[in-house]
């Protein structure tokens, strides 16, 4: 089997400039006037907010508004000896776009973006080396999960080699070397391609901070939990304002701080009931705590587990490896968080998502009746197996 | 611009009501001051009165709705001639009161004109017919359950109000009604030979507030026998001098005699007619007795006031015109609340000697109220 790499690349920015050309068709629908250039917060007139915007070409406008909403993003946070020079060592603005497949390339970091990367490259055919500083891949997600994510990366021919440390980082003409330091011994890897992952920085410079009311910490917005800021009418969105980094949670803030504006009751955004996934294969989700966090929280905890292995669909998939794994406040019977990882499970997150939002406790969920055969059936049996028993495991 | 009519508080510590009956209908003509609706409180009956001209538009809570909260609006007044604006159109009142905690908000206080047309919750969430079905999530119920909560005492901030678990443990740390008469109701399911009958507003009151004085104020009692032959000769003897009839027919009953004999012993020792409150002991001159008045959602104390310086047939006067409200459910506020001393009499059912709990009715004060069985 062959394939064109830069076709899956080309067909992949295709459909992407498809879907921000759906936006800007959107806007237009909706009659929102577009003012392309950097925008900057300029003091007060009257009960109104000033924005100087500086178009890329052209004089610069001054905009008023009662209500101002901050949503410049975030970008990759850049370590000393590792700035992404677009050509040996990518940032994911590069990785999203290489001109050609690398044979050898290291990630750094495996968070969301590098193990995604990391898992990518791999399926195209790169040599892959991951490197985290963490003791555990995927930090955030659960452990078990982490550790089945490893297990699978490792079988599909990924180098994972975590509690590391990078030395100091050698380029040539056309290739990198990399010394890694794990327990105490340096292994040195070269490679074609570096993808610096390591997290992101908030864009708050040059937006008109300065002299306000608005606090930052650490390259974010402080925002209260209504994604307002210290300065009345102004208010902050997305990766700007903090974690977690997800489009999603940004869609989401943005159609609450509307809704205040315009008088409507919102409910504060609670960070717990936020889905999180990463597309990497297999793919993992999660939404809420995960079992050690729950412990740590003062939880005491009912867990249960279903492998994808004991699920039709999933055999029938020839997609086995996975798990299920749900995490319930054995006092209330509260959803406290669920851990997935397997194929397709960003699909099926949801479910959790809606029971963790709507309040439902285990009885209803044990009570729900899940599609057969689907691979859906394994969040039931997951729930089902932090009470009475899975029932086909 | 239509008019909302707000669910009055009658009194201060009325936080919610029933609307007993719409005296008007909608497309009455309403002058200021018309009795419009008739609204039940865990205490009396009262009128609501037209505080505009115009027309009654709209009626936003039918009649019968129980547990409606105060200054939701239940009914619009438009002008002559002007359209009845939709119900969904009206201010979400109980949202805006729910309205997210935080302090400061300067996104809704700057909208308000907007948000009046904006229908965050239908009507039909603002007029919940309470006391039916409590919407709440299924771990607030199980939350509630497990700590006793009463979740018809919570309101609900999530969305179209339903209760979620934040409101369950907000209202526990706020340590709203978790009380164990409460926690015992839910516990006892009625079985195939029993049957349930909702609690109304005021049996819900007096089950919380007699737990709680009970619970609370350190109570004793002391009995001691009195010959009435007396007391009852001279009963007699000036129940004679009644005209056979006319305004000024009178019949004092022991009862009356008992409120006066009050009186008098309160007024020589006048540490007895005081509310204790946790600073200091709240010495009362005159001498306001509450009697207390059995009625079939429970029990009323209207006041006689000033009972030292009224004569017996003033208070006997009083006293028959209170009950006969009282039972009517037409006592105005006032005429319940407060008092510095209470009797409540089942002598006339042959009852020789019974404990009473003190009413703790004022949440500042605790007035201290003896309360006292007569004998004969």
């Amino acid at each position: 089997m062959s394939f064109d790499f830069s076709k899956i690349i080309a067909r992949s920015r295709a459909v992407s400039k498809q879907l921000s050309g759906g936006v800007a068709h959107l806007l237009k629908k909706a009659k929102v006037p577009v003012f392309d250039g950097y925008g900057k917060l300029d003091g007060v007139a009257g009960d109104k907010r000033k924005v100087l915007v500086t178009p890329t070409k052209g004089a610069p406008v001054t905009l008023t508004a009662k209500h101002v909403i901050l949503a410049t993003g975030a970008r990759a946070r850049t370590l000393p000896g590792l700035e992404p020079d677009g050509k040996l060592i990518w940032s994911y603005r590069e990785a999203l776009v290489p001109d050609e497949l690398p044979r050898r390339l290291l990630v750094i970091g495996s968070g969301a973006i590098g193990s995604e990367f990391a898992s990518f490259y791999r399926n195209m055919g790169s040599e892959v080396t991951l490197v985290e500083v963490a003791p555990r891949i995927l930090p955030v997600e659960d452990e078990e999960i982490s550790a089945l994510a490893r297990k699978a990366f490792e079988k599909q021919g990924i180098r994972v080699l975590t509690s590391a440390k990078l030395g100091t980082l050698r380029k040539s003409a056309s290739d990198l070397t990399v010394p890694v330091e794990v327990n105490g011994k340096t292994e040195e890897f070269t490679v074609d391609r570096v993808i610096s992952a390591v997290g992101i920085v908030g864009n708050v410079e040059n937006i008109g901070l300065e002299g306000t009311k608005i606090k930052t910490d650490r390259t974010h917005v402080v925002t209260d939990d209504l994604c307002r800021t210290g300065e009345p009418g102004v208010y902050a969105i997305g990766d700007l304002a903090g974690a977690p980094w997800l489009a999603h949670k940004a869609n989401h803030e943005a159609v609450m701080c509307v809704d205040a504006i315009a008088g409507k009751k919102v409910h504060p955004i609670d960070i717990t009931k936020i889905p999180g996934c990463t597309y990497c294969r297999p793919q993992v989700a999660s939404v809420g705590y995960t079992e050690a966090r729950a412990r740590e929280a003062g939880y005491k905890v009912r867990v249960g587990k279903f492998p994808l292995m004991a699920n039709g669909k999933a055999l029938a998939m020839g997609e086995p490896d996975g798990l299920v794994k749900t995490v319930f406040d054995a006092q209330t019977g509260e959803l406290l968080g669920a851990h997935m990882i397997g194929a397709e499970v960003t699909e099926m997150i949801q479910g959790y998502v809606i029971a963790r939002t709507g309040e439902l406790t285990e009885a209803e969920l044990a009570e729900t009746i899940f599609p057969h055969p689907t691979i859906s059936e394994s969040m039931h049996e997951a729930v089902l197996a932090a009470y009475d028993g899975a029932l086909h495991f | 611009m239509a008019i909302e009519v707000l669910m009055p508080a009658l009194s201060p510590t009325m936080t919610e009501g029933a609307l007993a009956r719409w005296v008007k209908a909608e497309g009455d003509k309403v002058t200021i001051g018309d009795v419009i609706a008739e609204i039940e409180t865990d205490k009396a009956t009262m009128e609501v009165e037209a505080v505009e001209d115009g027309i009654l538009g709209r009626i936003l809570v039918p009649e019968g709705t129980q547990e409606i909260a105060v200054n939701t609006p239940i009914a619009l007044l438009i002008a002559e001639g002007e359209a009845v604006p939709d119900a969904g159109a009206v201010r979400p009142q109980a949202s805006a009161a729910a309205a997210p905690q935080k302090a400061e908000q300067p996104a809704a206080t700057q909208q308000k004109s907007a948000s009046a047309t904006v229908p965050a919750q239908t009507a039909s969430s603002v007029q919940p017919a309470a006391g039916k079905r409590i919407i709440a999530s299924p771990l607030a119920k199980r939350i509630a359950g497990q700590k006793g909560v009463d979740l018809s005492t919570i309101k609900g901030s999530g969305p179209n109000g339903r209760i979620v678990r934040r409101d369950v443990d907000n209202a526990v740390t706020q340590g709203k009604p978790v009380t164990s008469v409460t926690g015992q109701g839910a516990a006892i399911a009625p079985s195939s030979s029993s049957r349930s009958v909702p609690h109304s507003g005021m049996r819900k009151v007096i089950a919380r507030r007699l737990t709680e004085a009970k619970s609370t104020i350190p109570h004793f009692y002391v009995s001691v026998d009195v010959e009435l032959d007396a007391l009852l000769a001279l009963r007699s003897q000036l129940n004679a001098t009644s005209p056979e009839e006319g305004l000024d027919v009178f019949k004092l009953s022991v009862n009356d005699m008992l409120v006066k004999a009050s009186a008098i012993a309160l007024k020589r020792v006048p540490n007895v007619n005081a509310s204790f409150t946790d600073q200091a002991m709240i010495l009362h001159d005159n001498v306001d007795i509450s009697i207390a008045v059995s009625i079939p959602d429970g029990l009323i104390t209207p006041i006689v006031t000033h009972v030292e310086q009224k004569s017996l047939k003033q208070i006997s006067q009083e006293t028959k015109d209170l009950v006969k409200r009282a039972r009517a459910g037409k006592l105005k506020p006032e005429e319940f609340q407060g008092g510095t001393f209470s009797i409540s009499n089942m002598g006339m059912f042959g009852v020789r000697d019974f404990s009473a709990i003190i009413n703790r009715r004022r949440p500042l004060f605790w007035p201290l109220q003896p309360q006292k069985s007569s004998l004969w």
